[in-house]
């Protein structure tokens, strides 16, 4: 079967129709925007009942059991309740800056998965920018949070923002130049041609001696980061912060930014699975079940990580960044560039 | 780069309701960016006048109110008040009920070592290990409930003795519970003694000198952290305490990991002296004492007797008349003032996230500041 969005499928569908270009455009873009949103809204509820149900595995705990089928309509319980509450905007806070960031940082979350190919065809539009585009549309999540921080006239969440931004800065850096190594040996920044180059499970990058592994373990590293989970979830430091950058919001803006959280989360698993674990390839299955099952498998490694280490201090997390992860990351590009120039390994 | 930024110092006002200040603690910390440049601790927002009160009660009655002192050890603040009286009165605590003090205290030590421990991985923001140590300090509460019918204030040992005799029941659970707790703390430590970012979060930070350590009055684990030798039950033994064989595990760097390298191994520690007294319990003829009347008069005179609590040296003064029911002074001295007063030295410099790490370490417990 040849490789076509669904954006296209949807287009040339409605040009055949005959009505106007205008409405076309419209309505496929509108389509395509509703169903990506259904399918991330339910992945999000699926995945804080998930993050509640492994964390109350790992603690020994039942977790919710009393809302639908072992607490499985809880997160939709408490979706009700966090509408019903007060919107409340204290005085003095920067009214447009509050109230714009929680909205940058929803959208920001969902317009990445224009170019995420959820199996095979299941794409919105296949850009040949992809992975750029994903890459510039994350780093947006910064803007808003620091908008956040700066609107809320409050101390705590002030320093959450300045955390946040240059902790999101600093593992940019390295995440993109781990990405820049699968690029390179893809020969693509398309999505659908990254993943086409991984079509047996050899080829897949992180079974790419030697500088496979090493790419995804920065990019692992620098995703968790990125999101803001623990080790590295300092702009939300509950017992340093209190709430860090989303201290002074309630009701629907909190779940706002809850929401974007738990859907980078899924992001940066999906752009991993993508990039280093083949995509939808496999065996059997349909397609886009392979793509779920590798990104709920990179989505457990984070919430593992979550639920086992202490928090590092914010100059430590520097450190990190800046004298290990980034030279290391740069080290790994050079072996990939002369693996790729000497034909070593290029299968 | 900086020349002609203006940078400025603010305050943050850290409590008195905040997840990690243990209670009511209040910082007005004065921060430079993140770096912390002042810390001033506020107390008294949990101040209930304990002292007073015990002024107006007979004796029997100030051991609920002793209760409240330190709710997290609160056999220890029995045992302090229990031991003040019966030194004044000179009264003979019989051998079977000392056993059941020894007991109790140790126990009640490792429940809150193991609130330490839950906080102060709490604190550093790995959540999980705070549920498994409140697992065993539940089989640890249970104990207490079939003894004394409370979870968290006991009124158990008495002026005189213990209120009641241990039910059949108690020495099998205990003996199960002593089984397994060493493999529990085992799985404590597993999940942080060796792991690298608490490692790099707790060593060199709050370093505090034995030097400092003693001017400031710190005593128990923190002190022990930082190479002093010290502990009550050996220096200046009260109640059974010389008859048990138990180590006192002493650190040399006074950092946050000493502090918790010291509290893993006390628990230990306090699982021997317990696994001891239950053997040793049963040659003991059960006489759990006479408790004292409401019209109890002690002689005239004044005592202060103290112990070794989990959170350092806990003491209480008393004072009697001789011709009244009630006492006319009461005092307590609590380990974690102390440690509350050397914070400001210890913070200078580091981080706000260093401020949660330390002020965890020292175990720090705001009913004992506030009384």
């Amino acid at each position: 079967m040849e490789l076509i969005g669904i954006f296209e499928y949807l287009y040339e569908q409605l040009v055949a129709t005959g009505i106007p270009q205008v409405w076309v455009d419209l309505i496929s873009l509108v389509v395509s925007a509703v169903i990506i949103f259904g399918i991330l809204a339910l992945i999000a509820l699926f995945l804080v009942w998930w993050e509640r149900k492994l964390s109350a595995d790992f603690q020994q705990r039942m977790g919710p059991m009393l809302t639908g089928w072992h607490g499985l309509l809880q997160t939709i319980a408490d979706a009700i309740k966090l509408i019903q509450k007060e919107d409340i905007t204290p005085t003095k806070v920067d009214r447009p800056v509050f109230y714009w960031a929680p909205i940058i940082c929803f959208v920001a979350a969902f317009a990445v998965y224009v170019t995420v190919p959820f199996g095979k065809g299941l794409i919105v539009s296949d850009l040949n920018i992809g992975i750029l585009y994903i890459v510039a549309i994350t780093t947006f999540t910064i803007i808003s949070l620091l908008m956040a921080g700066w609107g809320s006239n409050n101390k705590y969440a002030l320093l959450g923002g300045m955390r946040s931004a240059a902790q999101v800065v600093s593992y940019e850096v390295p995440m993109i130049v781990a990405i820049l190594s699968v690029v390179l040996f893809a020969g693509s920044l398309s999505m659908v041609d990254i993943v086409e180059s991984q079509a047996l499970i050899y080829q897949w990058y992180i079974f790419r001696m030697p500088f496979g592994p090493i790419a995804f373990v920065i990019y692992i590293i620098a995703a968790t980061a990125e999101t803001n989970r623990t080790p590295f979830d300092l702009p939300e430091a509950e017992q340093e912060l209190v709430a860090g950058f989303n201290i002074e919001y309630s009701g629907m803006k909190f779940a706002m930014f809850f929401l974007a959280e738990f859907i980078n989360m899924f992001t940066v698993s999906a752009i991993g699975a993508t990039l280093f674990l083949g995509g939808w390839q496999g065996p059997f299955l349909p397609s886009w079940a392979w793509f779920l099952i590798k990104t709920f498998g990179l989505v457990f490694v984070f919430m593992w990580f979550r639920w086992t280490y202490p928090r590092l201090r914010v100059d430590q997390l520097m450190e990190f960044s800046w004298k290990f992860l980034l030279p290391l990351a740069f080290a790994n590009l050079i072996l990939a560039g002369w693996m790729k120039y000497s034909g070593w390994f290029n299968w | 780069m900086t020349e002609g930024l203006r940078t400025e110092e603010f305050q943050v006002n850290m409590g008195p309701h905040h997840p990690s200040t243990h209670g009511v603690c209040r910082f007005i910390l004065t921060m430079d960016g993140e770096v912390i440049v002042r810390a001033e601790p506020v107390i008294g927002y949990l101040h209930r006048s304990l002292e007073k009160i015990c002024e107006n009660r007979t004796y029997a009655q100030c051991i609920p109110v002793m209760d409240r002192f330190e709710y997290c050890t609160s056999m220890s603040c029995n045992e302090v008040f229990s031991l003040a009286v019966e030194k004044m009165a000179g009264i003979e605590v019989p051998e079977y009920a000392e056993y059941l003090r020894v007991i109790m205290l140790e126990l009640n030590r490792i429940a809150s070592h193991m609130i330490w421990y839950g906080t102060t991985a709490l604190d550093l923001g790995a959540i999980t290990p705070f549920l498994y140590s409140f697992r065993e300090r539940e089989d640890i509460l249970d104990m207490f409930e079939m003894t004394c019918g409370q979870r968290l204030t006991y009124n158990y040992i008495r002026i005189g003795g213990v209120s009641r005799d241990i039910p059949p029941e108690f020495i099998p659970k205990c003996k199960e519970f002593l089984a397994t707790v060493d493999h529990k703390i085992d799985d404590y430590e597993r999940m942080l003694t060796e792991n690298p970012i608490f490692m790099v979060r707790n060593k060199d930070v709050g370093n505090l000198s034995p030097e400092l350590a003693i001017a400031y009055g710190v005593s128990g684990p923190s002190l022990r952290a930082s190479g002093v030798k010290y502990d009550l039950r050996r220096d200046d033994p009260y109640s059974i305490y010389d008859r048990f064989k138990f180590d006192i595990p002493i650190c040399h760097n006074g950092d946050c990991y000493d502090r918790y390298v010291i509290r893993i191994k006390e628990m230990r520690e306090s699982a021997k002296i317990v696994r001891q007294a239950i053997e040793q319990i049963v040659d003991v003829e059960p006489n759990t004492g006479k408790m004292v009347k409401a019209n109890f008069k002690p002689a005239k005179g004044e005592v202060y007797s103290r112990i070794e609590n989990s959170r350092g040296e806990m003491g209480v003064y008393v004072q009697s008349t001789g011709d009244t029911k009630k006492p006319l002074r009461v005092k307590m001295r609590g380990g974690s003032f102390n440690q509350l007063q050397v914070m400001p030295e210890l913070v200078k410099g580091v981080k706000i996230a260093d401020v949660v790490a330390i002020m965890a370490s020292l175990d720090i417990i705001l009913p004992e500041v506030d009384r």
